[in-house]
């Protein structure tokens, strides 16, 4: 697991959360400085899988494969279905559920970080 | 005057997505335990199983958003909660029956609680949009 790029998703996935939040809380909508921004992470949550993969084939840490691998695949899974979901709403809340959308990739993240530690 | 596509809508659009994660990692968290290790804890891997049925029945019902689903919705929260409250105490109650953690395993502490808080927004939620 290569951590520097889990911590930046981490990071990039906060700031993409607090940025949907401020626009609920303006009573706005889904903007595209938010839409590219999931773009930029959900390209590199693709990254992370790629890199997960090749790094649990070649590791000797006794790591969970199943659970590593399905970690990976749902966090990619998250946001590509999250936004689509949250796009067809009309009011404030589409990105209010954007939000918690991006939350849940830290939280994958965090769990994805402890199998792989374990 | 609420129509019955007010369960999606709104706040509604959050509960959905919760309640698609939650089904999402019970269904996944179910099918890799009772692949790859079933023997270890055979109840409780049958009880993530039907934990992960109840979700993926409680999304669908809330984000179809028909009266028939409303009735779906409702009896499936219902069994979540009973769920919830009931395996939660269990766990506590008789540990070793429990190995292995299911996703209402001490009332969902191992996901924030959110499993316990999720069924009672979702009964108030179908409650509000009546």
């Amino acid at each position: 697991m290569f951590e520097p790029l889990t911590w930046v998703l981490v990071a990039l996935s906060l700031l993409a959360m607090a940025y949907a939040i401020m626009l609920a809380a303006r009573d706005k909508r889904i903007d595209w400085p938010l839409l590219g921004a999931v773009g930029v992470i959900e390209v590199a949550l693709l990254g992370q899988l790629v890199v997960g993969i090749i790094q649990l084939a070649g590791t000797d840490r006794d790591v969970s494969g199943p659970y590593f691998i399905g970690y990976l695949i749902g966090a990619l899974l998250v946001l590509p279905v999250g936004t689509l979901w949250a796009l067809a709403e009309s009011s404030r809340w589409g990105a209010g559920a954007l939000a918690v959308a991006c939350f849940v990739v830290p939280v994958l993240e965090l769990r994805l970080y402890e199998i792989w530690v374990a | 005057m609420s129509t019955p596509e007010a369960t999606r809508q709104g706040p509604g659009r959050i509960l959905v997505l919760v309640y698609g994660v939650f089904a999402l990692a019970a269904t996944a968290r179910a099918g890799v335990q009772i692949a790859t290790q079933f023997d270890e804890a055979p109840i409780a891997y049958l009880l993530s199983a039907v934990a992960a049925i109840i979700y993926c029945a409680a999304t669908f019902a809330l984000a179809k958003a028909t009266v028939i689903s409303r009735r779906v919705a409702t009896v499936a929260i219902v069994i979540e909660l009973v769920g919830v409250l009931g395996i939660g105490a269990f766990s506590y109650a008789v540990p070793e029956d429990f190995p292995d953690a299911t996703v209402w395993s001490h009332f969902g502490q191992g996901y924030g609680f959110v499993p316990l808080v999720l069924p009672i927004l979702g009964l108030l939620w179908l409650r509000r949009t009546r």
